[in-house]
């Protein structure tokens, strides 16, 4: 058939209509990949302003986490029991060895501040699995979060954020974010009281957030986990503090290290009715089932500008078959916040960590640099 | 005498793709944007979308080979069919790198690459940071202008559906090939 081509065919009456009715599905489209994007969303939490937010908080550091920025990597492996197969079917629980990379933080975004602060002593893990599973953890020593939403979080960090002009948050701010989120008001009255580990090696290790477990029968249940150490809890002296070495954390970890392997029992928390699965500020009863299901070696250390930790994203919802997220929000949040910051950081060159050239760690010469370590 | 339409196979790897390239887009977009819980299954959904549109992608281009395009009209004005020509060409490339440059950089990244919660791809290069940021803002902008591209192909065919009437866009459209 021939084709209408010509000017004179199309402008008319019947061809404009036509015409602003084809724009307008163009332009209508166009517009729903924005809404979608977030661009027309206004109100949408996005994953963006939490990294501003934390890079506001803590100041911008290239090359490094926007959230635990000092940290230590460490290689070992895990023996599963067994037993956490009648709660899921991840390989990780098998009556196996796997390997294990992981990282020593403590948390905030300075990545040279010093170890004396009351603040998380966390561990992540990835544990590399058969068959191209991950299964990837970010551990705090706290068994609760401090907030139980993203939203919270990203109040809490601008409420905290240092006024320029005193170099500390300011109280009124503080006060009025405490006087709604009671939740956080009191997981900072717990810090305040609860002791905090001596070391790395003698904290416990939480997951914070519950799972989803699925077992080879099919049958789903919530659950939480915790990494129990071997070695035996000490209590640090929040009033020297402010004395201690600037890196005495890591470098007590390191001189542990070289005396021998580090050692924790992971263990499943399984909750009573009732408890919540979707709150993290909320603690579950000490009395709660624990299904020990394999035991954590940490077997060296080594600094993150030699080590195979520094470019891991620890995404806590990168996960195994048989274990899934919970609908607890930070959740999702996490993920969606560390992806930013993974690709912030790793889009700015590496600067040397803060322990690079620190003497409790082996030299680097003879070892294989990071890129050579096999990350997969 | 050839057909003024697709062959089956080509008009039914088109629509079926162009329903999952346009949900790709959208999901894509969405899951960067948001840290709702809707995150964590748009994410593993994302990949394995891209994992099966990579290999939809590779059987079209084999049907293409083996199943010549009806030609657009003849007395279709030159800068129009070259214009059609490399608009088709931006839209094959860009369904081609896009899976590729994902696929590319969840390896840089160190990421497991997990499809349709089963099956798990092996990494296309060793982990590399500054390869992982490069890509994963490559894999925006490409789809950014696979996105203005199909809007402008989407365009162009209700063009020739309503204005140009030439028979182009039921060569697509059409339920039955006809001669």
């Amino acid at each position: 058939m021939p084709g209408a081509y010509r000017l004179q065919d199309i402008l008319n009456r019947r061809g404009l209509t036509s015409l602003l009715a084809i724009g307008a599905v163009a332009g209508g489209a166009t517009a729903a990949f924005a809404y979608a994007g977030g661009w027309l969303a206004p109100s949408r939490l996005q994953p963006a302003p939490i990294v501003n937010a934390l890079e506001g908080h803590d100041g911008r550091h290239e090359g490094f986490r926007r959230a635990h920025a000092k940290g230590l990597c460490v290689v070992g492996h895990f023996d599963g029991t067994g037993q956490g197969l009648t709660l899921s079917k991840a390989s990780l629980f098998r009556q196996a060895t796997t390997p294990v990379i992981g990282r020593f933080s403590l948390a905030g975004g300075v990545p040279d501040a010093g170890d004396g602060r009351v603040t998380f002593h966390s561990l992540a893990l990835k544990f590399q699995l058969p068959a191209g599973e991950q299964w990837r953890m970010a551990m705090n020593h706290v068994p609760v979060f401090p907030v139980a939403t993203p939203q919270a979080f990203l109040d809490f960090q601008v409420a905290t954020t240092p006024d320029p002009a005193t170099g500390k948050p300011d109280p009124a701010k503080v006060q009025a974010y405490m006087a709604r989120h009671p939740e956080t008001k009191a997981f900072a009255d717990y810090m305040a009281k609860a002791p905090l580990p001596s070391s790395f090696a003698n904290a416990s290790y939480n997951s914070v957030n519950a799972f989803r477990f699925t077992n080879g029968q099919g049958q789903t249940r919530l659950a939480r986990w915790i990494f129990t150490p071997e070695a035996p809890f000490q209590e640090l002296d929040k009033a020297t503090l402010a004395a201690q070495p600037r890196d005495f954390l890591f470098d007590e970890v390191a001189g542990r290290l070289a005396q021998g392997p580090l050692v924790w029992h992971m263990s499943i928390i399984l909750p009573d009715v009732g408890d919540p699965t979707d709150d993290a500020t909320k603690p579950w009863p000490e009395d709660r089932r624990r299904v020990e299901v394999g035991t954590l070696t940490i077997d060296r250390a080594v600094t993150e500008d030699d080590g195979p930790c520094r470019d891991v994203n620890f995404d806590p919802t990168i996960l195994p078959a048989g274990v899934a997220p919970s609908d607890d929000p930070l959740l999702a949040a996490r993920s969606s916040v560390y992806a930013v910051g993974y690709t912030r950081r790793t889009g700015e060159p590496a600067a040397p960590s803060a322990l690079a050239h620190d003497t409790a760690f082996p030299a680097t010469a003879g070892r294989q640099p990071a890129t050579m370590e096999p990350a997969q | 005498m050839s057909p003024h339409t697709f062959s089956g196979a080509a008009r039914l790897l088109h629509w079926l793709m162009a329903v999952l390239i346009i949900g790709m887009l959208f999901i894509g977009v969405g899951m960067v944007s948001t840290v709702g819980n809707s995150h964590t299954w748009l994410v593993p959904l994302h990949k394995s979308v891209g994992a099966t549109l990579l290999v939809l992608v590779l059987i079209r281009l084999a049907v293409r080979a083996t199943h010549r395009p009806p030609p657009l009209p003849a007395d279709m004005p030159a800068p129009q069919k070259a214009i059609a020509h490399l608009s088709h060409i931006v839209l094959y490339a860009l369904m081609i790198a896009l899976p590729l440059v994902g696929w590319s950089m969840l390896s840089a990244g160190g990421y497991p690459i997990t499809v349709w919660g089963a099956a798990h791809l092996p990494p296309l290069m060793a982990p590399d940071r500054g390869l992982y940021a490069t890509l994963r803002h490559l894999h925006t902008y490409l789809a950014y202008a696979l996105f203005l591209t199909v809007i402008a192909h989407l365009s162009a065919a209700l063009m020739h559906a309503f204005l140009f009437r030439d028979g182009v866009f039921q060569s697509m459209a059409a339920w039955r090939t006809r001669r």
